[in-house]
């Protein structure tokens, strides 16, 4: 489903290499993680893929079901069916969370040549997705992630990849600033959407998140590569070694 | 030549200019009641003289179009792709077509709780005739606003509203234009007894130049609310006074929107001389292309406990200037004031200018006064993020505009007005004309 070979990419601003021909390959049903120390070039790889300003692509491609992604607008990803979770959502004032979420689905649905949906349906749909995630009605009113505390930002991001159902998922950090009951409530969210038609890229410093969220494949991102490749067992060591031994292996 | 020479004959220069000025003024029918405040006031201006770019408070607005003797035609701004502002809401529709009153096109003036009558109507006797004037004379001070001195003494047309109880119908006065070259002088005033209340409506392009006074005098606990919308008429030219004295736990609101016009100067002057009065002025501005909009807002606290806010934001594109002078003064006795004051615009590009001077002059040792005016752009992390959830990203920056208006939107209490004003701001967004 994801694709990507050979990326090289470096800071816009700077002559600075982050990513140094990171490949990477997920089919559609899986769940890929991908682990790494401060700086390795999670995050970039993450807005790369997203369309974030300020980087530049040197070398190399990222696909999408056989779409070239690197050359679409940011919307255009979201319309193909890329999602990222936030690390940080952004707090917007002033805009309704409903709203946010209505013109976000119809944009996307607009892109794809589909009927919008009426509000009626919308709030129906809305409703029942948030009662998983235990949002009320309070939240849904309040304006787009303002006065949500970590936890509840990171569910929104969970109701929003539940409501615009994105092929390929990323989740940077998403366990960031959760506490273990908000970590498995957003678990729960992001396994309740697991499916053979989607896969999941999941980015943490941590394996506790691995506990919840159950990866068939774990990488090692060190230096802008994958230096390692295993499966859920290779998270384990990581929580038990650290990144020293892996990494002492790696030519710099 | 000596300075202090020089100084007078710029003086001389000056009142001769507003001699000049008032000679020509036609001859104004008047009521018989208004004649001495109307008299009154031109001799205000003739002391006075009329406003120069070179006078510190018009030193970000060029004030030469509005005092100018001859109007520039102004063509007629016709809309058509938009419902009429505020239907569906029950009001009392009073139309003025180039300033002049339009029984035909208006309601019944029927209503409990309050008498409404116009300036142009003969009387010998008014109730406003211990009102009329005279708030825009003690607004005189500290600094010279001759342009409503000038208003005083010609305006021909206006509503004369006294209040005795809690009026939900909101009073709606419509400007509509047919002339290009209509220069329009139109003086409002309201006096709230203790306890009542009234929600003020003003929208609709006034005339190729106009100039607006209200004065409103608020007794111990009275409510007014005041919304006005100035939309879309590009070569919009005019001036604004709002005159507001406020008495002991009195409440106002008054928000204005506008929308692109090449000159427009909206003058706050508040006084809270009661215990616990509070007044919030709030403004929403859009300007793309040829516009300059001056919000110049003085407030003086006079009495303790009070609590003052002021919230600007201007959204420039295309060249748009914006220009925000807004001054919190509190006297001595003004002990536990609670003031508070936000400028900010919002360039869109590059060419755009925002002019912004606050002030604070504080006199009293126990207050709680904040200001601050920033001058930003779209934020890219937030424009990102809406992109990212597929939202198209003119679509995106118009969602980041309403936002960045909302502490402004939000001074607004009605629901159902705030609703109206919402839609049509997104609907302006889109077309951005």
């Amino acid at each position: 489903m994801l694709e990507i070979n050979n990326l090289h990419v470096k800071l816009e601003s700077e002559d600075k290499a982050i990513l140094k021909g990171l490949s990477l390959s997920i089919e559609a049903g899986s769940v890929h993680a991908i682990m790494g120390p401060n700086g390795s070039g999670k995050s970039t790889l993450s807005y790369v893929l997203a369309g974030r300003e300020g980087y530049e692509v040197t070398e190399g491609s990222a696909t999408l079901d056989g779409t070239d992604l690197l050359g679409m607008e940011p919307e255009e990803r979201a319309a193909h069916g890329l999602f990222l979770a936030f690390q940080y959502p952004v707090e917007i004032p002033g805009v309704g969370n409903m709203t946010f979420l209505r013109t976000a689905l119809n944009a996307q649905r607009k892109a794809r040549g589909e009927a919008e949906v009426s509000s009626g349906d919308f709030l129906k749909l809305v409703r029942a997705k948030a009662k998983d995630l235990k949002i009320d009605a309070e939240m849904l009113k309040r304006p787009v992630n303002v006065g949500f505390s970590g936890g509840e930002k990171k569910r929104n991001e969970i109701l929003q990849m539940a409501l615009l159902e994105p092929k390929m998922c990323i989740l940077d950090e998403t366990d960031s600033g959760l506490d273990v009951d908000a970590m498995k409530l957003v678990s729960d969210g992001v396994n309740a959407l697991r499916d053979a038609g989607r896969a999941f890229l999941v980015i943490t410093h941590y394996q506790r998140l691995l506990d919840h969220i159950r990866p068939d494949v774990v990488h090692i991102l060190a230096g802008g590569r994958i230096v390692q490749t295993g499966g859920p067992e290779l998270a384990l060591e990581v929580e038990r070694n650290g990144y020293a031994d892996i990494l002492a292996g790696v030519p710099a | 030549m000596s300075a202090v020479s020089f100084r007078a004959q710029r003086l001389a220069t000056r009142l001769a200019v507003a001699a000049r000025r008032i000679a020509e003024l036609p001859d104004c029918e008047t009521p018989a009641w208004a004649a001495p405040a109307r008299d009154a006031a031109l001799a205000r201006l003739a002391a006075l003289g009329l406003p120069e770019k070179r006078d510190e408070y018009w030193r970000y607005t060029d004030p030469d179009r509005l005092t100018a003797s001859d109007v520039r035609p102004a063509e007629v701004f016709r809309i058509t792709d938009e419902r009429p502002m505020y239907e569906g809401i029950d009001r009392l529709r009073l139309v003025f077509v180039d300033g002049v009153f339009d029984p035909a096109q208006s309601d019944p003036i029927a209503g409990e709780g309050f008498e409404l009558s116009r300036l142009s109507e003969a009387a010998q006797i008014h109730w406003a005739a211990d009102l009329f004037g005279t708030l825009e004379a003690a607004g005189q001070s500290p600094v010279p606003r001759p342009l409503a001195a000038l208003n005083t003494a010609t305006a021909r047309e206006g509503v004369l509203i006294r209040v005795t109880g809690r009026v939900t119908r909101p009073v709606s006065l419509i400007y509509r234009r047919e002339s290009e070259t209509a220069d329009v002088a139109l003086h409002h005033v309201l006096r709230l007894e203790p306890g009542a209340e009234l929600t003020l409506l003003e929208n609709g392009p006034v005339g190729a130049r106009s100039s607006i006074v209200i004065e409103a005098e608020l007794g111990d606990g009275a409510q007014l609310h005041h919304v006005r919308t100035m939309g879309r008429d590009h070569q919009r030219k005019g001036i604004t006074h709002l005159f507001a004295r406020l008495g002991a736990g009195a409440r106002m609101k008054s928000f204005t929107l506008s929308m692109n016009g090449r000159l427009v100067r909206n003058e706050v002057m508040v006084w809270l001389t009661g215990e616990g009065a509070v007044a919030h002025v709030a403004g929403a501005a859009l300007g793309d292309g040829v516009f300059h909009h001056d919000d110049t807002v003085f407030i003086h606290h006079q009495a303790p406990g009070c609590e003052s806010r002021q919230v600007f934001k201007k959204v420039l594109h295309h060249g748009a200037i914006g220009v925000f002078q807004g001054k919190i003064l509190v006297d001595a006795v003004a002990q536990k004031t609670d003031g508070y004051q936000i400028s900010q615009s919002l360039m869109l590009d590059d060419d755009c200018q925002f002019l912004a001077k606050p002030e604070l002059e504080i006199y009293a040792d126990d207050v709680k006064c904040s200001h601050g005016s920033t001058s930003g752009e779209i934020d890219r992390t937030h424009l990102f993020y809406l992109r990212s959830r597929g939202i198209p990203e003119d679509e995106a920056k118009r969602l980041l505009v309403l936002s960045f208006l909302a502490e402004a939107l939000a001074e607004i209490d009605r629901p159902d007005i705030a609703e109206d004003m919402h839609l049509r701001l997104r609907r302006w967004l889109g077309k951005r004309s």
